[in-house]
């Protein structure tokens, strides 16, 4: 029989984690993440792993790079203020294409904000806050089940395309409590880390799998532009290495979405949502649909490399695509440049604190299709 | 193995890598061979061996080096030695680090590992000013002293790194200068040894820009100058810097006590 939980969000990205064999945890306090960080410091000493409070969100950011590069699964947690110290870590994985997790439970800001009220303003910073072009991959939930699977999902990303990977999560959802079913042990695909195979032939450490240091093979591992075995390149080398690792991202777009799609068939009008704002959505579209209005609902949990075919592939019935989100408007644009001026698009956007409900969606759906069934 | 021919220092250099970015007449490279003769008379061996940098001329270091080489971000390599040395304790993990790197931008990761006390050991090349960026004020510049950035002379206060780590708690700490090459190498290998946090502060030159601010550019007599500067007899801090060995004394280990948790808690299967 499945196990039934009743789990805050925070617990289930722990619990995902530790799933996903997660076995090195660093970071610094900060609500609405420190749940996550709470369990793990009861949890990874009993099993083995690692954890570290560390002295701030820097050291939490470079500590879990090292820890990776040590052959650690290795991930911290945190929020806006955290997050924004961490973005010179992200950039420094993303170049040495260090696999690790960094989930971000924001919160209302710029700066201090409201700590203990939600928002979706760190869509942008998490795929754009570190300096240069970079490749990052940024994952959201909804529910909590969904904050389980998808922490499994970073891991497993992280490892595959051997890039820092970003879940946004949001002050309403770390601390919401429902009840799920745990996935059971071998229910959902985990990831093994890749380890250099005893006797073989050592293969250079970046632009192939990924070697953790200290097995024999000596090379070395820098933020500077670097060729297969770490060491400093410029000009054209430094290009292919930066065009590289962005492309091994960018490229693979189809593969790294993860999103639900509903009643789109014979839509007229989308409701495009992500993270907390799917709940309220999906109450709208169903309200809607019982009323007999071609509503379809489009849920996003991979938001970068951004799903662009999903908008080219709208049925051509669409004429309204709304964006409801958590911020003056973020995700929106991407939206709205995907779509590329098939189909109207309109973003919906609270700051207050607090969640959309589904009569804003619902109401502002009817707004501009009517009651025309 | 104590090693003295050129043949034998290569062994652990990256001999297609050099010759190194720095200056001719800079104090780093004798830091380079100091770490190198220490680290053979330890017998490590190279595998188990990892160096990481910060960002300056000295963070550098890694590259020449035939060791596991990670080079950081600026301030940052104490954090990321870290993470390396809690899931791999077997590793011995030299961290190599500038003034700037390790007490300014670093400052604060620095005074935590001196208090948490992780197996690592920390070789802080100080030269007195920024030289990677051009020869700017570090927290280390003594009063007076000409930079870029303070041209008309410094009026800040500088920090003194061995009072700084022995006040954070550091367990092994230790003064040694470029002029003294085989203090400098003994020192290094008793800090590599130390079971603990052990800080190394090497008083090394920097002719290009602190030599040129400051009206002797001559490595010779920069060298020499370290020698009138600092007294190896003296247990006191006097008038002169004194060199040598202020502390070593070892404390409960963090991987030691962490390990001695998981034990305890019966998690020792995983990772
Ligand atoms: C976050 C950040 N700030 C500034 C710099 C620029 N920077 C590179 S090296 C350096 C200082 C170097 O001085 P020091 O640490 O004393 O080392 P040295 O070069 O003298 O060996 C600075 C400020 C940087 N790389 N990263
Ligand atoms: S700038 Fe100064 S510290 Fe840097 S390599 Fe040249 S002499 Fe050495």
């Amino acid at each position: 029989m499945k196990t039934q939980q009743l789990m805050q969000g925070n617990e289930a990205c722990a619990f995902g984690a530790l799933y996903a064999g997660c076995n090195f945890y660093a970071g610094y306090p900060i609500t609405p993440s420190s749940e996550i960080m709470e369990i793990m410091a009861r949890e990874l000493p009993r099993r083995g792993g690692v954890f570290l409070q560390a002295e701030d969100e820097i050291a939490s950011i470079s500590a879990v790079i090292g820890a990776a590069w040590g052959g650690a699964r290795a991930m911290t947690a945190t929020s806006g203020p955290g997050f924004s110290l961490m973005q010179e870590g992200i950039g420094y994985a993303a170049i040495t294409e260090t696999p690790c997790v960094v989930v971000d439970s924001q919160r209302w800001g710029p700066s201090t904000g409201q700590p203990t009220k939600a928002a979706q303003g760190d869509v942008m910073q998490a795929i754009w806050g570190t300096h240069g072009d970079h490749p990052v991959i940024v994952l959201t939930a909804g529910h909590v089940r969904d904050v389980f699977e998808m922490t499994v999902a970073a891991f497993n990303l992280a490892e595959l395309y051997r890039v820092p990977v970003v879940l946004l999560l949001d002050e309403i959802l770390s601390h919401m409590r429902e009840n799920i079913f745990v996935p059971e042990p071998g229910e959902l695909e985990v990831i093994p880390r890749s380890r250099p195979v005893n006797g073989a032939k050592p293969v250079a450490p970046f632009g192939g799998p990924f070697i953790p240091l200290g097995y024999g093979v000596r090379f070395s591992v820098t933020g500077l532009a670097h060729d297969d075995w770490g060491f400093p390149v410029e000009g054209p080398p430094a290009e292919r290495l930066l065009r590289r690792i962005v492309e091994k991202v960018w490229s693979k777009a189809r593969e790294i979405a993860r999103y639900e799609a509903l009643y789109l068939d014979d839509a007229r009008a989308v409701v495009v949502c992500y993270g907390i704002v799917s709940r309220p959505a999906e109450s709208a579209v169903e309200a809607l649909r019982s009323e007999g209005l071609k509503v379809g609902l489009l849920t996003l949990k991979t938001l970068w490399p951004f799903p662009d075919f999903l908008f080219r592939e709208l049925p051509t019935t669409v004429e309204y695509v709304l964006v409801p989100e958590l911020n003056l408007g973020q995700l929106v644009r991407e939206v709205e440049r995907a779509v590329g001026g098939r189909a109207r698009v309109e973003h919906l956007g609270r700051v207050d604190g607090y969640l959309l409900t589904p009569e804003q969606i619902a109401g502002r759906v009817v707004e501009n299709l009517g009651r025309r069934v | 193995m104590l090693i003295h021919t050129a043949a034998e220092y290569d062994r652990y250099l990256r001999t297609q890598k050099l010759p190194t970015v720095w200056c001719p007449g800079c104090g780093n490279g004798i830091i380079l061979k100091a770490f190198i003769r220490a680290v053979a008379a330890l017998n490590l061996s190279q595998d188990e061996v990892v160096v990481v940098g910060g960002i300056g001329c000295s963070g550098r270091t890694p590259f020449f080096l035939d060791f596991n080489s990670v080079h950081t971000t600026h301030g940052r390599a104490l954090a990321f030695a870290t993470g390396i040395k809690l899931v791999r304790p077997e590793l011995t993990v030299a961290v190599v680090m500038g003034d700037g790197d390790s007490v300014a931008i670093g400052g604060n990761h620095f005074i935590h590992a001196c208090r948490r006390n992780i197996d690592l050991t920390a070789i802080i090349f100080n030269n007195m000013i920024y030289g990677q960026t051009g020869g700017q004020l570090a927290p280390t510049t003594l009063p007076g002293r000409r930079t870029t950035t303070s041209m008309w002379g410094n009026i800040e206060p500088p920090f003194d790194i061995v009072r700084l780590a022995l006040g954070a708690g550091a367990g092994f700490v230790a003064r040694g200068t470029v002029f003294d090459f085989e203090q400098l190498s003994e020192i290094l290998g008793q800090a590599l040894a130390f079971k603990g946090f052990a800080v190394v502060e090497v008083l090394t030159t920097c002719p290009t820009y602190f030599g040129r601010y400051n009206s002797n550019d001559d490595p010779y007599d920069m060298l020499h100058g370290l020698k009138d500067r600092t007294d190896p007899n003296e247990a006191t801090m006097a008038e002169k810097l004194p060199v040598g060995i202020f502390r070593n004394e070892p404390r409960p280990e963090y991987t030691e006590l962490y390990r001695q948790l998981v034990e305890k808690l019966g998690g020792g299967g995983q990772r």
